[in-house]
């Protein structure tokens, strides 16, 4: 089996053996109501409405989109707009909280009798992919393909975040059991536990919990960024092309975050929905590195406060990893389902572009084997024909040509922008 | 608070640069140059500071002009410049190598867009330009430790082997105790340099390999030494410093393959039915000017790509 590029990083693990310290309910939370991949919700609540903890508070009339609750009991105070780190802009529901943390009397264990079922309760979780991307989780368990395999995504190959660490460390049964829960609702035979070799704890723990297992192997990753990528992670734990226009279930796989196949677990005992969320707060301009918990909605500025952040410090924040996350452009912008990490910086030097010397970095590190150099050569020209033999389409954006180029070429970028200029069919 | 910095992912980087690849080539080059030095005395140094600095001058001169950025702290610049003085020999005229440098530079590298645009190796160009216009003093070459510029009687090993004549043994040609250009002679201060940069990662040993070892299994199977092939000439000059040059071979492993072989072909070629004794210099030239097709027939296989596609356009 041929290997796939990857680059070393420093991993950077700083919290690893920080237990998570659950945020206390802040005064107030603004929740958007767009947070996963698909159409946004339509808030379901008026100013002056009074709401209780997991009641559904916006939903869509869109099969792709996932419904949105609220973490907090209290009053909505405003419905306002909110423009995302994407520039999307969608409404957002602003909850003054009171503190009494009512819990809604839709909170209840959904009732599965078949597979049907299951994926709707799925959807009623308000469940996506909690590894960043977020993907909304019943659609991806509601494939037409026939699934052998499921994939759970424990690399966290990114730098500094080990939330998903926390979540193997704390909660092993919860994941241990939410893979048995979907391979028996879905029919999937085998079960693969992926994890890169950075963890070795982790590996050894579930070893052990899955040594009388057979259906369910434990996977160790080479610890070359990005192995969490949805197709590295595929072919490395099955040897599994996923194809140019194909999902990864036309390949007989669907692939799963750790943390989400264990919120799916205790989300069908409990019936409470994605309300919460771990995240990595890291950063050297964060003074106490820390593995918080909070309610969705919590503000970014709070959390970094609760971790002795000097504020007037920061110079970038980063919602996510240091490689794939997003540039926060303010400080006061609130937690979402698919805020796994937040790195604030007191530093940051943008080097200045030169010349391509094409030395083929780029292309030594692509997972995929993509050639960023010749993609930036043909964008300049604007040479359509060009790149798309160059496949420009397949770019994860894992960001690793970006990393290794030494005339400091934005070439991640290069590659979203030639995309655009690609006609969809 | 201050604002916010946005930018694109990825927002961590590593820190090699431009720059810091240069000066990484610049120190490989100095064993064999500081042998240079031994071998054929203190003109070296003068020679290659004319070099070095007629390259950074015309650098800096020809980006004003353009009204460009100013791109001498990339150092690319006194790579070049001292690449061209490895391949000059010690008694050249000051003059001529400010020649050279101009052509190198100027002609090679700038009009044709700058780093990483040139299709030519700037040096081998330079060193071919060089070698038609002034062929008699491009030949002269003195005896190595004996520091007489005005004796310019010694012949490099390839002239000898091929008129006939009493050939340096292979230890001498190893260390260099023998006639030739400035950089050429030291295999093994080239080979030490070589594999400093393969360490470092900055070059990839796949053309020198293909092109050091094709020469040898075609001398081998021509009847003719193969040791003494690879060893006397620019060969390892060439493998891995020229035929290794980021901008003028192609990307991938495969088509660097297809590089060094084409290169020790070519080589073997000249140096075996050609009226020049030595042909590194042509067969890195001709190659250079083959690397876009080679590099369109190369290309890496994405991982899940369509293949029908490629035949496309």
């Amino acid at each position: 089996m041929k290997k796939l590029n990857g680059i070393r990083l420093k991993h950077r693990k700083n919290t690893e053996n920080s237990s998570t310290v659950v945020f206390p309910i802040p005064q107030k939370v603004r929740i958007p109501m767009s947070m996963t991949m698909g159409a946004p919700c339509q808030p379901l609540v008026k100013v002056g409405d009074e709401v209780k903890v997991g009641q559904k508070i916006g939903d869509s009339d869109v099969p792709f989109s996932a419904p949105v609750h609220s973490g907090v009991s209290g009053k909505v105070v405003a419905l306002t707009d909110y423009r995302n780190a994407m520039g999307a802009v969608c409404k957002m529901v602003e909850i003054e909280t009171d503190g009494q943390q009512t819990v809604s009397e839709e909170v209840k264990p959904p009732v599965v009798t078949d597979k049907e079922s299951f994926v709707k309760a799925v959807r009623e979780s308000g469940a996506c992919g909690l590894g960043g991307a977020g993907f909304p989780t019943h659609i991806k368990l509601n494939p037409k393909s026939n699934i052998d395999t499921l994939i759970i995504n424990a690399a966290e190959c990114e730098p500094y975040i080990t939330a998903d660490y926390r979540e193997m460390m704390e909660n092993p049964q919860d994941i241990i059991n939410g893979i048995n829960m979907v391979k028996s609702q879905l029919g999937i035979k085998w079960a693969k536990l992926a994890i890169e070799a950075n963890k070795p704890e982790a590996i050894k723990h579930f070893t052990e919990m899955a040594e009388n297992d057979d259906t369910i192997d434990i996977i160790t990753l080479p610890s070359a960024y990005p192995q969490g990528a949805e197709k590295v992670i595929i072919y490395n734990s099955t040897g599994r092309i996923v194809n140019e226009g194909t999902l990864p279930a036309d390949a007989g796989v669907i692939v799963m975050n750790v943390s989400t196949v264990a919120f799916l677990y205790r989300y069908m005992q409990t019936g409470m929905p994605l309300v919460t969320r771990r995240l990595t707060i890291d950063g050297n301009a964060v003074g106490e590195p820390k593995n918080v918990s909070t309610v969705i909605g919590t503000s970014f500025r709070e959390l970094l406060e609760f971790c002795k952040t000097d504020i007037d410090s920061i110079k970038k924040l980063i919602a996510g990893g240091p490689m794939m996350g997003m540039s926060v452009p303010d400080i006061d912008m609130p937690v979402v389902k698919t805020s796994n990490a937040l790195l604030a910086f007191n530093h940051y030097d943008e080097r200045k572009t030169s010349s391509c010397i094409r030395c083929g970095r780029c292309v030594r590190v692509c997972p995929l084997g993509l050639m960023p150099a010749d993609i930036d050569r043909a964008f300049k020209i604007r040479n359509i024909d060009e790149l798309k033999q160059l496949k420009v389409m397949l770019c994860m954006n894992c960001g690793s040509c970006t990393y290794v180029c030494p005339a400091n070429r934005k070439l991640a970028e290069t590659n979203q922008l030639a995309k655009a200029l690609i006609p969809r069919k | 608070m201050n604002k916010l910095i946005v930018s694109p992912s990825p927002h961590d980087e590593n820190y090699v640069k431009t720059s810091n690849i240069m000066l990484n080539v610049i120190i490989a080059l100095l064993p064999a140059w500081g042998a240079a030095i031994y071998f054929f005395g203190m003109r070296v140094i003068p020679l290659t500071a004319v070099c070095i600095g007629s390259c950074i001058f015309f650098e800096y001169v020809c980006r004003a002009m353009m009204k460009r950025s100013n791109t001498v702290g990339d150092m690319s610049a006194v790579v070049t410049g001292l690449i061209l003085a490895m391949n000059l020999p010690v008694t050249l005229p000051y003059w001529m190598a400010v020649i050279g440098s101009f052509v190198a530079i100027v002609i090679v590298k700038q009009l044709f867009g700058g780093l990483g645009q040139n299709f030519a190796n700037p040096a081998i160009t330079a060193r071919i330009v060089l070698m038609v216009s002034f062929p008699a003093a491009m030949t002269n070459w003195i005896k190595p430790l004996e520091y007489d510029y005005d004796a310019v009687s010694s012949a490099t090993p390839l002239v000898l082997a091929k008129k006939g004549g009493e050939l340096p043994s292979y230890l001498d040609l190893f260390l260099g105790k023998t006639g030739g250009c400035l950089g050429e002679v030291c295999a093994l201060g080239l080979l030490i340099g070589g594999l400093y940069l393969a360490a470092r990662k900055i070059i990839s040993l796949a053309a020198p390999v293909s092109f050091i070892g094709s020469l040898f299994v075609l001398s081998f199977i021509a009847g003719d030494d193969p040791v003494y092939q690879i060893l006397a000439g620019g060969v390892f000059l060439g493998a891995f410093f020229m035929a290794t040059d980021y901008a003028t071979t192609p990307i991938t492993t495969k088509g660097k393959i297809v590089f060094g072989l084409g290169c020790g072909i070519i080589t073997f070629v000249i140096r075996r039915f050609g009226s020049y004794p030595e042909g590194v210099s042509f067969s890195i030239l001709l190659m250079n000017v083959l690397t876009p097709y080679i590099e369109q027939l190369t290309r890496t296989k994405v991982l899940g790509a369509k293949e029908a596609e490629k035949n496309e356009g």
